[in-house]
């Protein structure tokens, strides 16, 4: 190997890496304040470009109908349960969350994206789209166990991946997608061709996990959203409510997933079920940081777009082979670093 | 009577199974095979999941593990199905071990998520390697051949899985109903109650990990000499959440729910294919969404699964079984003479970071007597107990118990010394027997392990375990609630098994936490009585109360401490008078 | 004095269960009310129902701030606070962090200054000052209460619900809680306290309500209720504050025929006469 293919070959990583790194970032955030491991987010990802693809070629987004569908029942489940408890305020937010907002998304979507509409536009309607996913898929799948155990969210997360892209495959099709790049023509650095797209998802990956890591530090509002996961009554008694911090999470997960999508459309062919891989690729980045620490889990990452980029350089086929057993070492590090102690408080 | 007819159900059922060759369809055959070899993975998920508490995501990789082997094993090799079958279940149980060790240690979603990995890279592998034929996997392997007699045909595929699941699920049932069982089926609720008398924790949820493992390694070894074929497909990620979807569909609680879970998915895959085909055209997947809704549903309102739904409307009027006769077994110790230290700790200190918990305490506990100790909360009681127990390493300090010093202490190794526990908040398996909790305390008097269940030679041994066990249960007065679920009964009586727990695992030094806790007036009359004949019997008792009058009553000397320290031991009367003991127990100004 | 809490047949059920029957109750401003009643008598079903953390049938009504009554946050909003019996700290946080945490929604009022706050809990509780920087969950049992209660001050609460704040601690953490009590009660501020410790309930309270089964078995001024009869058989001969079985006596978990009987109801306290002191030696051996 010459120092340029190993140039060429870091600098794939590192583009391959910065994906992982908004996907691991997403992970520790959604898993910190609500403990749950967020597998769906890669098929948000996918979903994003597949919209923002759909809008390009002049078609209807089927992200428009798995939004009313989900809308639609979250809006019978939440409803019902507010008008039961004749909780006038539930039946407003619920009204509001899985009612007015989605519709207008909607609708915007049906009528007010024609084929010439400037990119922006068409991006702005995507993250739209996908953004407000994100509190349906938690109102569904996730808020009526919020206080079970890790490992039945888990359990949950999974099937709600396998909906998604049994549902992705329905209306989006098996073609994979490429949508257009947008940032003009690629940056020449000496030897190095990057492009503008790469310098994108670096830059916003960096700049999400400065912002998370300081937002979770330093504020108080950070804190408010861990202290729902460490005492979900706790939290209601300071007057923060553990279901509202996890719709935040997870419209913050879905806001990173669309803006995602739209970074590494133009980066790779993403198909409906891309984003199982792409997700589980970030999770072995989270785990490097105990699925806790922001800058850890970005560390972790970019090492598994590294290990990824050289991996297929020598032995292509076994590339996913190599990253998944990497796992292996990551966590028998983590079971030393962090051994499992049962300690009873007195 | 009624036992007696449900305890034979299974064989009938197995005899009418035997002849659906007779009455079915070959393709209703090749279904029902099919459900047959998904029961055996899910009965080894069920030994894992539902009885253990770990979830796998990888476990159609381990039934690829168990086809690949032996597909490669009796094609390229030319060897015996049977020579491929301990292979293939040798390499499932290697394998399985090797990511076990690296997990088992870590909470729950870590394994689970290691399986996962496992199955990604597994079906990678195995459609990348040239030697097991790519995506286009291997064909023409040989049928398994009993004697001279190759099993070919679909009737013939059909009674070799059946025997085969059959045989699955009655060592399932006896495991579990036998020692090593009561140690797995007490792991859901962690690990603590196993370390605490005398059992390896981490080593039986390995056990559980490998055996659901080498269950779904048996798997697919049938699939591929029944099949004649393997390839990467069916060992995805896909194929394994459908079978943790059958498994907690069914209910991963007992074996029966693999059984029905594994079936009705099955089928209802079948159906809604047919069903949804003609409408979305034939590369639909949405059978899939419905599975997925049906999961969530599931976790949402019925999290123990199908089967319990169904044995609430059959078993309401089950009568319990019939009391075992109790047996009073020796001891296997040499007590101490009375009067003797059994436990001795000088200068024992614990910090946590900055705060000193237990700070320089020294004191002894004697043969046939009870030591009481007192102290506000946060006094460091609950540290230093934990110290003792060898649930907590100690900073610095002197331990030494009949004698012998103690370098580092664990949890298991205390109990084989001859220390028995109970908890602060109670710790049983709520949903085995209070019989069976007991018996969890005897645990490390018995030395069966999973081959002798597994090959029934534990009779003799189980007898004499849950007669002892009853014994106890009598002598804390609860010999007529042996069957009852223990979660079921009322505190003051779970308190009183965690006791008679303690006493089976035949201690020398019994160490109680707060057990009068919770306790109505006469049920505390009752333990102090029981108490005192423990006494009697030269057992050293350790007591640590927050009810000082119950203490005092009791105990022969008392022990105070205050901000982690021994402010006072002596006679109760003595301790009592202590004008700093009055100061930082009681707030009196001196 | 104006009505802040007005309960009017309240009644919580879990599943089949019966917690609290047509319970109604009501708390005035400025006056410490006081709920007394042995275990499982639904007195924590109450005050969680007052919160609304559980659903309940009848009306809450908080008469001077008709909002509230429309979600926990809005109670909390409307400075309505709760100091659960489970303490329901933030354990890996640190204790300023859960501090700080407490004065949540009112970080964007006009004038709000965090530090000030902070200042003033840290006078109530010098130990929780001492302990700032240590994580919530490494506390003892008292500081952990003191901790909770802390929390919930730094709301600047306006009605203050305390279910158990003496469970399980040592007669020194009692008096000085119950010492905060008598402070905040001295600034004006409405109490809601639930207690098994009758007698030292009672000593701070200006009404109370005994509650048994789910149901208000008596109420009045909390003088006439420490003089009445049966009170003093069921609660009071048991009640000591530094008595012998630790700051809550335990009272027999279910009365059978209401308040006149119970195993232990009838044992003379042995350290009746010294009702001055404000704890009192349990043993008795000293005095």
């Amino acid at each position: 190997m010459t120092f340029d293919i190993a140039a060429v070959l870091f600098q794939d990583g590192v583009a391959n890496g910065a994906v992982y790194v908004l996907l691991a970032t997403v992970l520790v955030l959604v898993f910190t304040v609500t403990r749950i491991v967020f597998v769906p987010q890669g098929d948000l990802i996918a979903f994003s470009a597949l919209t923002l693809a759909a809008f390009e070629a002049g078609h209807t987004p089927g992200t428009v109908w798995i939004l009313a569908l989900g809308a639609a029942l979250a809006l019978i489940l939440a409803g019902g349960k507010a008008a039961g408890e004749r909780n006038l305020a539930g039946l407003a937010s619920a009204a509001l969350w899985f009612g007015a907002v989605p519709a207008a998304i909607v609708l915007t979507a049906l009528f007010l994206v024609p084929k010439e509409a400037p990119l922006l536009w068409k991006m702005a309607v995507t993250c739209a789209l996908i953004t407000c996913l994100g509190p349906i898929l938690y109102r569904l799948v996730f808020e009526p166990i919020a206080a079970a155990s890790p490992l039945v969210l888990l359990i949950a997360a999974v099937a709600a991946h396998f909906g998604l892209s049994s549902i992705g495959l329905h209306v989006f099709g098996a073609e994979g997608v490429r949508t257009p790049g947008f940032a003009g023509p690629p940056l020449v650095v000496g030897d190095l061709v990057v492009t503008r797209q790469t310098v994108g998802v670096i830059a916003s990956s960096l700049v999400l996990v400065g912002l998370l890591s300081l937002f979770f530090r330093r504020s108080l509002s950070g804190k408010a959203l861990l202290a729902a996961a460490h005492n979900r009554r706790g939290a209601e008694l300071i007057g923060v409510s553990a279901t509202a911090a996890g719709r935040t999470a997870f419209i913050v997960a879905g806001l990173i997933g669309a803006i995602s999508g739209i970074l590494i459309g133009p980066m790779t062919t993403l198909y409906y079920d891309s984003g199982f891989i792409l997700g589980l690729k970030g999770f072995v980045g989270a785990i490097v940081g105990a699925l806790a620490i922001y800058p850890l889990a970005a560390l972790g990452a970019l090492l598994v777009g590294l290990v990824e980029a050289f991996a297929s350089f020598w032995a292509s086929a076994y590339r996913d082979v190599i990253v998944f057993t990497l796992i292996t070492p990551v966590l028998f590090w983590r079971s030393l670093a962090s051994p499992h102690v049962e300690e009873e408080a007195e | 009577m009624m036992r007696r007819i449900l305890a034979w159900a299974p064989l009938g059922a197995l005899a009418v199974a035997a002849m659906a060759p007779l009455l079915l369809t070959p393709y209703q055959l090749t279904v029902a095979t099919y459900i047959m070899l998904a029961a055996i993975v899910c009965t080894g998920l069920v030994l894992m999941t539902g009885v253990a508490g770990m979830v796998s995501f990888g476990q159609a990789a381990f039934v690829g593990v168990g086809a690949y082997v032996t597909a490669a094993l009796s094609t390229t090799f030319a060897l015996s199905p049977w020579i491929g079958l301990v292979a293939a279940i040798a390499s499932a149980a290697v394998l399985a071990a090797l990511i076990g060790l690296i997990t088992v240690r870590m909470s729950g979603h870590y394994l689970a998520l290691a399986t996962l990995c496992f199955c990604i890279s597994f079906y990678f592998l195995v459609g990348n390697a040239e030697l097991l034929g790519r995506f286009n996997g291997i064909t023409g392997i040989p049928p398994v051949t009993v004697g001279a007699i190759a099993l070919r045909s679909e009737a013939a595929g059909f009674a070799l899985v059946l025997g085969a699941l059959a045989l699955v699920i009655w060592w399932t049932r006896r495991l579990l109903a036998s020692r090593t069982g009561r140690v797995l089926r007490s792991l859901r609720t962690g690990t603590v109650i196993a370390e605490s008398f005398g059992v390896d924790g981490q080593r039986h949820r390995l056990i559980a990990f490998v055996a659901a493992a080498v269950t779904a390694a048996l798997s697919g070894w049938l699939y591929a000499h029944v099949q004649r074929f393997v390839n990467p497909t069916p060992f995805g990620v896909p194929a394994s959440i459908d079978y943790l979807f059958m498994t907690v569909i069914g209910g991963s609680g007992q074996v029966w729910g693999a059984l029905l879970g594994a079936a009705l998915v099955t089928t209802a895959k079948q159906e809604l294919q047919g069903l949804l085909q003609p409408v979305f055209g034939a590369t639909t997947r949405l059978d899939m969404l419905v599975f997925a809704a049906l999961m969530i549903v599931m976790l949402h309102r019925a999290r123990r699964g199908l089967w319990p739904l169904l044995q609430g409307l059959i078993s309401l009027h089950l009568p319990a079984p019939p009391i075992v006769a109790g047996i009073d077994l020796p001891s296997g110790r040499a007590r101490p003479t009375p009067g003797l230290p059994v436990l001795a700790a000088s200068h024992m200190r614990r910090s946590f970071g900055g705060l000193v918990a237990v700070d320089d305490v020294s004191f002894d506990v004697r043969a046939g007597e009870i030591l009481g100790v007192l102290g506000p909360n946060g006094a460091g009681k609950s540290t230093l107990f934990n110290l003792i127990s060898g649930t907590l390493p100690r900073s610095s300090g002197e331990l030494s118990f009949l004698g012998q010093p103690l370098a580092s202490v664990g949890a298991r190794d205390m109990c084989r010394r001859g220390l028995a526990r109970t908890f602060q908040h109670v710790k049983l398996v709520p949903d085995m027997s209070a019989l069976e909790n007991v018996a969890m305390g005897a645990t490390q008097r018995g030395h069966c392990g999973l081959a002798a269940a597994s090959l029934g030679l534990d009779r003799a041994e189980e007898r004499r375990l849950l007669g002892w066990s009853q014994h106890l249960l009598a002598r804390v007065g609860l010999a007529d609630k042996a069957w009852e679920a223990a979660g079921s009964l009322p505190l003051g009586h779970q308190r009183l098994v965690e006791i008679a727990r303690a006493l089976a695992a035949d201690p020398v030094l019994l160490l109680l936490d707060e057990p009068a806790a919770g306790l109505r007036a006469n049920e505390k009359t009752d333990l102090a009585r029981l108490l005192l004949e423990l006494r009697a019997d030269g057992l050293a008792i350790l007591l640590v109360e927050h009810d000082m009058e119950f203490v005092s009553e009791l105990a022969d000397r008392l022990m105070v401490m205050n901000f982690g320290r021994l402010i006072a031991c002596g006679q109760p009367g003595e301790v009592r008078a202590n004008v700093e003991v009055q100061e930082a127990y009681l707030g009196v100004a001196a | 004095m104006s009505i802040l809490l007005d309960l009017e047949r309240l009644s919580v059920r879990y599943n089949r269960l019966t917690a609290l029957s047509d319970v109604s109750l009501e708390a005035r401003a400025g006056e410490v009310t006081t709920v007394i009643g042995p275990n499982g008598a639904g007195k924590t079903s109450l005050v969680n129902a007052v919160m609304g953390l559980i659903p309940s049938r009848g009306r809450v009504t908080f008469p001077l701030w008709p909002k509230a009554a429309l979600s926990t946050g809005a109670r909390v909003r409307a400075r309505i606070c709760l100091v659960p019996e489970t303490r329901d700290l933030f354990g890996p946080m640190t204790v300023l962090d859960n501090l700080r945490l407490g004065a949540f929604v009112a970080r964007s009022e006009r004038g709000f200054d965090m530090e000030a706050r902070l200042a003033e809990v840290a006078r109530l509780f010098p130990r929780l000052d001492e302990r700032r920087h240590q994580q919530a969950q490494t506390l003892s049992g008292g500081e952990r209460q003191m901790l909770a209660l802390g929390r919930a001050l730094m709301l600047r609460p306006r009605f203050l619900m305390l279910d158990e704040p003496s469970l399980g601690l040592a007669p020194l953490v009692v008096a000085e809680i119950f010492r905060v009590i008598e402070q905040l009660k001295r600034d004006g501020v409405a109490i809601l306290l639930i207690e098994q410790n009758a007698r030292a309930a009672l000593r701070v309270a200006d009404h109370a309500y005994v509650l048994e089964g789910g149901e208000v078995q008596l109420q009045g001024s909390a003088a006439t209720v420490m003089a009445d009869a049966r009170v003093v058989g069921a609660y009071l001969g048991m009640g000591r504050t530094g008595g012998a079985q630790g700051p809550v006596a335990e009272p027999p978990e279910r009365i059978e025929g209401g308040l006149a009987s119970g195993s232990e109801a009838s044992r003379p306290a042995r350290d009746a006469g010294v009702h001055h002191a404000r704890t009192r030696p349990a043993i008795g051996a000293a005095s």
